[in-house]
């Protein structure tokens, strides 16, 4: 069956067709912000006069169907994670997932909270994440234009990721959303152990784990 | 056979009528960017944007909402077929009664088709969009009504003709008073600001487009465009006294629709009650007033 899937991850080689349509992609990137925590507070700055994302045709947009951009900012509850799939399975593909702050990355300073997941990235692709508490909008205008490099050059391919090794990000999602439902007794989080979460990451496929080693060295 | 002959100009007037109303609407995101002292996107920034919504998936919602996208763009590009570009229409008539008839079938269209989606806020944003329609469909016939009386005739391509001779011949100058109620009900129209609350994003989620994706969102961009330029024509062929070559005409639309990013960019939404109370009592007073002057001879 791997045969059948036509494509992998850094070693892609695209065609020409889809490099043109990739110049129009990346000059047209329309944002779902998930204003989930301190982040959203960075995006009107990043918008209005002073830092101007739309003259790189970049703009809001009010429902998942018509984004291309998912921007995570800030931290993610675990009943607020059910809600971010939702939105980012109702996108439609070409669709690029950016988590902002140090909150998706690992924690940051919710790292011990229980109702606060760490990694975003054993959920869903993140294609790119911008460090900081928060990244200022000198930062977050960096990584969109770093993401537009990695939109042409065919390397943000997260929801391909994403469709190649769904059952791995579902076994993931319904692991920590368990969390969400109620609990009579006294109950350990697995998710506070970080042997299981080492674990998680010991079982991705290679391409993820790649391509996580990839993101955290650039 | 007929059909057949006319089929280039048919197509020809279709993708003219695309791609202008397309830089129209780069044209006033410039504009608009440039008022808010930013830089803005560049000129063909709604190319991009349609051509990207034709490179992502789609979900359809069943063949009612397939149809109805496409009979909007059809009904549109329709109406396109009878307005003059440069006093010449691809069907040879200028008829304002099928122009009036005509452009409503893309918003029945777009009900339609939106409506299928099952989304509660679309037919929320449709209903808006069809109440407003009452109240700019008024001032606009009465106004029109009052340039058939005036010419005595319903063919644009007279009316157009009617004022040949310089801008001192323009209905601008002569029939001031019709020329702002109709340019307040263009804003109506077109959907901007202060008559933007069928889209009204924060409120109700871009109401008719809700659950448009990818290439639906695209058809949805290229009936915004034919609409531009469809109602900029119509202004400047009723008002502006058409154009002798497609340059001047294209200049002339560039005028009347950055007028009204203009006015886009400084006002605030009106609730869609305010919103038709408002055209009802300025725009329909004051195409009233101009139809009574041309009744009563003045």
């Amino acid at each position: 069956m791997e045969d059948a899937v036509l494509f992998n991850l850094r070693d892609e080689r695209q065609s020409a067709w889809e490099s043109v349509l990739n110049y129009f992609r990346k000059r047209s990137m329309w944002m779902l912000y998930y204003c989930t925590g301190c982040g959203a507070i960075e995006l009107p700055p990043s918008m209005t006069s002073r830092y101007d994302m739309e003259r790189f045709g970049m703009g809001p947009m009010a429902t998942p169907r018509q984004a291309d951009l998912l921007l995570i900012t800030g931290y993610l509850s675990v009943k607020t994670l059910k809600r971010v799939i939702y939105s980012y399975e109702q996108m439609q593909e070409p669709k690029y997932v950016v988590g902002f702050g140090s909150c998706p990355i690992n924690g940051g300073i919710y790292w011990d909270s229980y109702p606060v997941i760490n990694h975003l990235e054993l959920f869903m692709p993140v294609d790119m994440s911008i460090a900081g508490c928060m990244p200022r909008p000198q930062a977050v205008l960096d990584a969109f234009q770093k993401l537009m490099a990695e939109i042409q050059d065919g390397h943000a391919v997260g929801y391909k990721r994403y469709r190649k090794h769904y059952d791995w990000y579902k076994r993931n999602q319904d692991a920590v959303l368990a969390r969400t439902e109620a609990v009579l007794e006294p109950w350990e989080d697995p998710f506070s152990d970080p042997a299981l979460v080492e674990s998680l990451w010991n079982d991705a496929p290679e391409e993820i784990k790649e391509n996580r080693e990839v993101r955290h060295d650039a | 056979m007929r059909f057949l002959h006319m089929l280039p100009q048919l197509l020809g007037v279709s993708f003219l009528a695309m791609a202008i109303g397309l830089l129209l609407m780069g044209l006033g995101r410039q504009f608009t960017a440039r008022l808010q002292r930013r830089v803005g996107p560049p000129f063909y920034q709604a190319y991009i944007d349609v051509l990207k919504c034709f490179s992502k998936g789609s979900i359809t919602h069943g063949f009612v909402m397939d149809l109805g996208s496409i009979m909007s763009l059809a009904g549109l590009l329709a109406t396109a077929y009878y307005v003059p570009f440069v006093q010449w229409t691809a069907t040879g008539s200028g008829s304002l009664v099928i122009i009036l008839y005509m452009m409503t079938i893309g918003y029945l269209g777009m009900a339609m088709g939106v409506s299928a989606s099952g989304n509660p806020q679309a037919p929320l944003g449709i209903s808006r969009a069809l109440a407003l329609m009452f109240g700019y469909k008024i001032p606009l016939v009465m106004v029109i009504l009052a340039m058939i009386l005036v010419t005595g005739t319903s063919d644009l391509l007279n009316i157009v003709n009617a004022q040949q001779g310089g801008p001192s011949h323009w209905f601008l100058l002569k029939f001031p008073i019709g020329f702002l109620a109709v340019e307040i009900a263009f804003q109506g129209m077109i959907g901007e600001r202060p008559y933007d609350m069928m889209i009204a994003p924060a409120e109700i989620a871009s109401g008719p487009m809700v659950e448009l994706s990818g290439k639906y969102l695209g058809l949805a961009f290229l009936l915004h465009s034919v609409q531009l330029y469809v109602e900029t024509a119509l202004i400047v062929n009723l008002f502006l006294g058409g154009a002798a070559n497609p340059a001047t005409f294209f200049g002339k639309q560039v005028v009347v629709y950055l007028t009204s990013m203009a006015v886009n960019a400084v006002m605030a939404r009106y609730r869609i009650e305010q919103g038709i109370a408002h055209l009802w009592k300025w725009a329909g007073s004051l195409a009233f007033i101009q139809l009574l002057t041309i009744k009563g001879g003045f």
